[in-house]
């Protein structure tokens, strides 16, 4: 291994990557974008949804409540319906995106301290989502202190239930920012090393590299480091981005926020590196890169829950490394643990990167056929 | 040392390559002298290309043996890389780096002495006319241009032995005169070169050159020797109507090749066993009386065109016979 030649390959990186806007657009534009579009999705200041009402109870009470949610201004009222069946056909029909249901027996769960009332979502939606949250702090108390019964002395908290449907999971700007950290570096990371690679195929750079004393180690290494300063660059827009439009708080600390990322980083670079040593082209390269992606987006639990996923999924899920990321971003981030309590899944990305980059040096041939 | 210990650089015998069904190198046996310009020389798809990157251990042959500079290739490729220069037949510098970038990026790449790398880049600059472009762009520049700036590339660690696949395809003929200089001073110090090229005029430059036809090597020798050996007579035929008469001959048993330049024709007859021309001088007038065109026939002084045109036929021809 000579430095040198590793150094020369990554300053000739550098200089090309200084040269292609559309790469430099990327590395910057794809963070924001992604996080600006899924900022809108995870607002919750939604105001006038469409809302279907079944007041079953249909006493001062629950009559009082409906009025109080109407008053947040957050839903306006389309339809009614007598039963929950009904409101859910609606919804169903994208006529309305909530309904609220109150149950016959309101008054005894207002007494009994049970939830008194239901907010029925399209939780596909998730600005909806977010408005059902809203919609579930109205204070029960105050909306029936006028009527006869008693004071209720059990927290507030809890008693209107939400439902959400066609989402199992309920998000929050909190929960999706660090995953998109992980989302946005798989997108990225994987193309970037196998594009310039296979790039290099095609414009022929590489018969003349492969004649030289280069070694596929320098090569490989040489690609991967430039990558590895933009992955961290991309990481610190997420957060700072994150950090000001969404105040997402870093629980843990920022280092381990940074290693965990690093991790992924690499995970994904060195993957890059395998694919392009099988790729024959730009084209081929992006489609086996998006093969990974959309596994990627679907097993690793950033769209659904692990735990709620068929065994086969799970296992195949923990073989990608946005999976094992997102354990360890959520760990750091959201519940301020530290990567050495999560050393398993720290384990598992080093072998990730061990092995793709040791199959990628293996398989690239310094050879024309 | 340029070469093994009998002066000879490259040694291939048998070498074979397929690709499929398709024979593109077929059994070649060649001998390249140390300090020599050898030259490639065949049509389109002869194996040039593929010839040069067994050569220099890019491609592994299907059958035969290569020894380059006393190495084994291509067990010993890699050893061999640290020696030659290449120069492929599709500019394979990064166009989107400058000039002199590129040259940087070879220097350090090739390792060229750290103390050195920067004085060679700048005298490589200066040899190859590029201190008005250094900053420009290697993709914005013209094809000559380009071919130019691979061969500095190429040369950029001195070694021992260059391969250079058609590179001047796109170079015009002046400046084409230039790039041969530098090959020929390049081979004065002590490189030994190896130049494909489809261009007669380049091929006559050589020191010595192998002709390649659909992978088969049918001619090699210094291009003295080949015009002397050529198995055939060339003749000019002066006529006003050109290509009437040269479609009287074409089809004419014995003739190889019948070739318009201006208002003469030039005619290359297969001498078979025959060493004395005058036969088939007589032969053609009467073709031309025959054919209504009356004309002179004159004996020429063969050149490699016609070895060309001669060996390539002739290897056609006993093709189409087995
Ligand atoms: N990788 C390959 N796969 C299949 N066929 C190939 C491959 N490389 C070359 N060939 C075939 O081998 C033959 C020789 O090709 P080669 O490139 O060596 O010719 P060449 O003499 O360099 O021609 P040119 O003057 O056009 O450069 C051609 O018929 C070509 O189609
Ligand atoms: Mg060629």
């Amino acid at each position: 291994m000579s430095w040198r030649r590793l150094w020369a390959i990554v300053i000739k990186e550098l200089r090309q990557m200084r040269r292609d806007r559309i790469t430099l657009a990327m590395i910057v534009g794809i963070p924001v974008i992604q996080l600006v579009l899924f900022g809108y999705a995870i607002n919750t200041n939604l105001r006038g949804l469409e809302a279907g009402i079944s007041d079953q109870a249909n006493t001062a009470g629950s009559r009082a409540l409906v009025m109080d949610m109407l008053a947040t201004g957050v839903i306006a009222p389309v339809a009614r319906a007598d039963t929950p069946e009904g409101l859910m056909a609606m919804l169903r029909r994208g006529d309305i995106s909530v309904g609220v249901v109150v149950p016959p027996d309101f008054e005894r769960r207002r007494i009994d301290g049970r939830a008194v009332a239901q907010i029925l979502v399209d939780g596909g939606d998730n600005t909806v989502q977010g408005a059902a949250v809203q919609l579930a702090q109205v204070p029960i108390d105050s909306s029936i202190a006028d009527s006869r019964a008693p004071m209720i002395s059990t927290p507030v908290e809890g008693r209107i239930s939400i439902v959400g449907f066609y989402n199992p999971q309920r998000r929050s700007a909190v929960n999706i920012v660090p995953g998109l950290i992980g989302v946005i570096l798989t997108m990225t990371m994987v193309l970037f090393t196998a594009i310039a690679i296979v790039r290099e195929r095609e414009r022929g750079n590489m018969e003349l590299l492969i004649a030289t004393p280069l070694t596929s180690a320098e090569l490989m290494i040489g690609k991967v480091l430039p990558y590895i300063a933009i992955g961290l660059v991309q990481t610190s827009v997420i957060l700072a981005l994150g950090r000001w439009l969404f105040v997402v708080p870093i629980s843990g600390s920022l280092f381990d926020v940074y290693l965990a990322a690093g991790l992924l980083i690499l995970a994904n670079l060195t993957l890059g590196l395998l694919i392009s040593t099988r790729a024959q082209s730009q084209f081929q390269a992006m489609q086996m890169a998006f093969f990974i992606f959309l596994p990627s987006i679907l097993l690793s639990g950033f769209m659904f829950p692990f735990a709620g996923m068929p065994k086969v999924a799970q296992w195949l899920a923990e073989v990608l490394p946005l999976t094992h990321f997102l354990r360890l971003i959520r760990g750091v981030m959201l519940r301020g643990a530290g990567l050495g309590e999560m050393w398993v899944d720290v384990l598992a990305l080093l072998a990730f990167i061990a092995v793709m980059m040791a199959a990628a040096i293996l398989r690239f041939r310094k050879r024309l056929d | 040392m340029s070469a093994g210990n009998d002066g000879v650089a490259i040694r291939a015998r048998g070498l074979t390559k397929r690709f499929g069904a398709l024979v593109a190198v077929d059994h070649v046996d060649l001998e390249v002298p140390g300090k020599h310009v050898y030259g490639f020389l065949g049509p389109n798809g002869s194996g040039k290309s593929t010839t040069i990157r067994m050569l220099c251990g890019l491609l592994t042959p299907s059958a035969g043996d290569i020894d380059v500079l006393g190495l084994n290739i291509p067990a010993q490729a890699e050893a061999l890389r640290r020696r030659i220069g290449y120069m492929t037949q599709k500019f394979s510098l990064f166009e989107d780096l400058t000039v002199r970038e590129n040259l940087e990026f070879m220097a350090e790449i090739q390792g060229v002495p750290r103390a050195r790398a920067a004085g060679r880049v700048g005298e490589l600059i200066e040899q190859y006319h590029f201190s008005d472009r250094q900053k420009q762009l290697a993709g914005t520049m013209s094809g000559g241009q380009k071919q130019r700036l691979a061969l500095a590339c190429a040369v950029i660690h001195e070694p021992e032995l260059l391969f250079l696949d058609e590179p001047t395809s796109a170079v015009d003929p002046e400046s084409r005169r230039d790039f041969w200089e530098k090959l020929f001073e390049l081979a004065d110090a002590g490189t030994t070169l190896l130049v494909s090229t489809h261009l007669m005029d380049e091929a006559e430059r050589c020191h010595r050159l192998a002709i390649l036809d659909q992978g088969v090597l049918v001619a090699d020798g210094t291009p003295g020797e080949l015009t002397r050996k050529l198995a055939g007579h060339t003749f000019i035929i002066e006529t006003d109507e050109p290509r009437r008469a040269q479609r009287a001959l074409v089809d004419a048993a014995n003739v190889l090749g019948v070739a318009q330049v201006g208002n003469t024709l030039r005619v290359l007859t297969y001498a078979g066993d025959e060493p004395i021309a005058d036969g088939a001088q007589q032969y053609l007038q009467q073709m031309l009386r025959k054919a209504g065109q009356p004309a002179s026939v004159q004996a020429a002084q063969p050149n490699l065109e016609d070895v060309f045109v001669a060996v390539t036929r002739k290897s056609r021809e006993q093709e189409r016979m087995a």
